[in-house]
């Protein structure tokens, strides 16, 4: 594990749409904040509106979003036009949950950076974070 | 129970055998279930000097139900093969159900689509890519008898996993049946009906915890007057280990949301042998095979002792834990798909050996999508095996006696119990929930399981060990895009065909029942006799209680 103490960001991890099944977004915000990342855990049933609401708040870094309700390709969607009508296009996105790989080329050309899929271990996610999420300039 | 000498004898042969055990190689791993409780290498009669048999284990169909509920338990009938299924437009739906019903399924079981379950039309912005998705698309009475349409509601069973939506699907079942002829004192099945277990686990809602149990007794209420042969709820342990719980912890806030459910019923002024006989449950079944058996026999014993003693019920059947089970869904693995027909075959079996009264086997490929019509047939054709080529069937309990089973039995009872003091301590599960206890005790439960599989403490075949360069694709259920544009069409027609003037008086009249706390199914079945929507009577109570935030603990 790459120690992240030598670079400070903030990632924000939350549940989009309507599914409530919040335990893998749960676990991962917990390990990232044990490896010293601060973490802003929305909680579930985020519009992309709320969403890019807290990403300005908060000042975040990167956005992790889970999704296991097959509305990924919308909800991602959405987040991206968002983001880009506040300027705010060069935020990386990443995601997790159940996706299928077709839809998983599709949301890369989308913009989403990658897709953890069930069963990653957790310190593959926060090396991907440390190694591929720089803290933006204030 | 053993005489002193007898005893003594038993406890120096275990004490030698104990001996030569220490000092012998043994495995490098750690000997405990998947929810982390030390197992004996050895159970022996030693172990179980303390247990009354009488008392403790006793005969089925009796007091404390340990041995099951009924006298003659799979002699006298085989439990409910109840595939749960929903996905896509009414039409698909109805039409997967004759399906099962045609392959030898005993009852009925709907999965709606997560609009519908958080209470919102299909036509909803917030429904945006999600109708049909996850479940079949319902947003008012049209669909709901498309959904059934050629299906006998005489005959069948009906189980429907509903929540904070709940009250308006009862009530367009109970209409839709109506329309056939059959008044609702002939329905049968239930309802899911768990809100704590939503604030605990699945985490779909609408209101606050207090606002959401007030609605659920109403509907106990109304049940108990009109539809004795329904579950007005099924209190929820499946949802609670999914979410990453122990057994021991699915097994303690499971029974600890049904005292809750009890208390606020009594309350209301109801009478506990009146309601309770009608409460029913929902287990969960995992990969540890001994524990899980274990923690159904223990959820039995307990429940009886629970409704004898702190609720003085008399009835013998409030006494009675009748539960489905549900094989684990977060067991399943998305890597090698094939292997968790095996799963599903091992965890149906520790849910018969534990004596359920309704089986439910997921497919194979349910971690990559909705499951096919093939891998649904094989996840049936499981319990078929079980239930009649296997033998299991023949004796009553049959693990009843295993000196393991009855150690694993009473271990995991204590525990639950410890459990159950606690949430008392804290003044009860609604206010248990509101300081966060419950949720955090899961999410610290699964973080230090995937933790154990990440370090390989725990083996997942095919994700941590025995790995695949190259999986092996499987097929997989293709979504039909076309739903989400045809329900939202249609439910525009029907929208606009209604009168409006009429259709705001039903609502207010939703309202009002909410506001002076009237019970509010009357008001709801007259609403969806009229087609009002789900979603629309789902924001009365949005608009009357208030939306519930997440805390967002983690």
């Amino acid at each position: 594990m790459i120690n992240s103490k030598t670079k400070s960001l903030k990632i924000l991890i939350g549940k989009a749409g309507l599914d409530g099944h919040d335990r893998g977004a749960k676990i991962v915000a917990r390990a990232l904040e044990e490896s010293g990342i601060e973490v802003i855990y929305t909680g579930v049933h985020l519009t992309p509106e709320m969403i890019v609401e807290t990403t300005i708040e908060e000042k975040i870094d990167a956005i992790g979003i889970s999704i296991l309700s097959g509305a990924h390709i919308h909800i991602f969607d959405e987040i991206f036009k968002l983001l880009k009508k506040n300027g705010l296009e060069d935020i990386p996105v990443f995601g997790g949950g159940v996706v299928p790989q077709d839809d998983i080329d599709k949301l890369k050309s989308l913009g989403v950076k990658t897709i953890f899929l069930p069963g990653t271990p957790l310190d593959e996610i926060v090396d991907w974070i440390n190694e591929n999420i720089e803290p933006r300039a204030t | 129970m053993l005489d002193k000498e007898k005893l003594q004898n038993s406890k120096d042969d275990k004490d030698n055998w104990y001996k030569s055990y220490k000092d012998s190689h043994k495995r490098d791993v750690d000997f405990t279930t998947i929810s982390n409780i030390d197992v004996p290498p050895l159970s022996t009669p030693y172990d179980l000097q303390n247990l009354d048999f009488k008392k403790e284990i006793g005969y089925p169909g009796t007091y404390p139900y340990t041995r099951g509920v009924h006298n003659t338990m799979y002699r006298g009938k085989l439990w409910t093969m109840r595939q749960f299924a929903g996905f896509g437009s009414p039409e698909d739906t109805n039409k997967r159900f004759k399906f099962l019903l045609s392959q030898g399924q005993t009852g009925l079981s709907v999965a709606f689509d997560m609009p519908a379950l958080m209470g919102y039309d299909a036509d909803d912005p917030r429904a945006k890519s999600e109708v049909g998705k996850e479940g079949v698309s319902v947003s008012s009475l049209a669909d709901m008898e498309t959904l059934f349409d050629d299906i006998n509601f005489n005959k069948i069973s009906t189980s429907m996993t509903i929540n904070c939506s709940a009250s308006a699907i009862l009530a367009m079942y109970i209409v839709a049946a109506e329309k056939k002829g059959v008044t609702s004192d002939n329905l049968k099945g239930t309802l899911q009906n768990d809100m704590l277990k939503e604030f605990i686990a699945q985490r779909e809602w609408i209101s606050d915890p207090k606002s959401s149990v007030r609605v659920i007794v109403d509907m106990i209420e109304y049940c108990n007057k009109h539809l004795p042969r329904f579950n007005p709820v099924s209190i929820s342990g499946y949802h609670i280990r999914e979410a990453g719980s122990t057994a021991v912890q699915e097994l303690a806030f499971t029974l600890a949301d049904g005292i809750c459910y009890v208390e606020e019923c009594v309350k209301r002024g109801m009478n506990v042998d009146d309601f309770a006989p009608r409460l029913s449950f929902f287990f969960n079944l995992h990969n540890d095979f001994f524990e899980e058996i274990a923690k159904l026999r223990a959820a039995r014993r307990m429940w009886a002792k629970i409704m004898k003693e702190r609720f003085n019920a008399k009835n013998p059947k409030s006494l009675m834990l009748r539960t489905h089970c549900q094989t684990a869904g977060a067991s399943l693995t998305a890597q090698q798909p094939v292997n968790n027909v095996v799963r599903v075959a091992i965890q149906a079996m520790a849910g018969v050996l534990g004596g359920t009264q309704s089986l439910h086997t997921n497919s194979m490929d349910e971690t990559l999508s909705l499951p096919t019509e093939e891998s649904v047939m094989v996840a049936l054709r499981t319990q078929q095996i079980i239930a009649e080529e296997t033998g299991v069937t023949n004796s009553i309990d049959p693990l009843g006696g295993s000196y393991l089973i009855e150690e694993l039995t009473s271990k995991i009872e204590q525990m639950a119990y410890e459990y159950i003091e606690k949430i008392d301590q804290q003044g009860g599960m609604i206010s248990s929930i509101e300081k966060g206890y419950p949720h955090s005790e899961i999410a610290g439960a699964a973080y230090l399981y995937e933790r154990q599989v990440n370090a390989g403490q725990k083996t997942v075949v095919g994700v941590n060990k025995y790995k695949l360069d190259d999986e092996i694709p499987i097929p997989t259920h293709q979504f039909d895009e076309g739903v989400e544009d045809s329900q939202i069409k249609k439910l525009k027609i029907l929208k606009e065909s209604r009168d409006m003037e009429k259709i705001k008086y039903l609502l207010m009249d939703i309202r009002d029942a909410a506001v002076e706390e009237r019970n509010l199914m009357p008001p709801i079945i007259a609403a969806v006799r009229e087609y009002v929507t789900l979603g629309e009577i789902c924001n009365v109570f949005r608009d009357t209680f208030g939306m519930y935030k997440d805390p967002a603990h983690f």
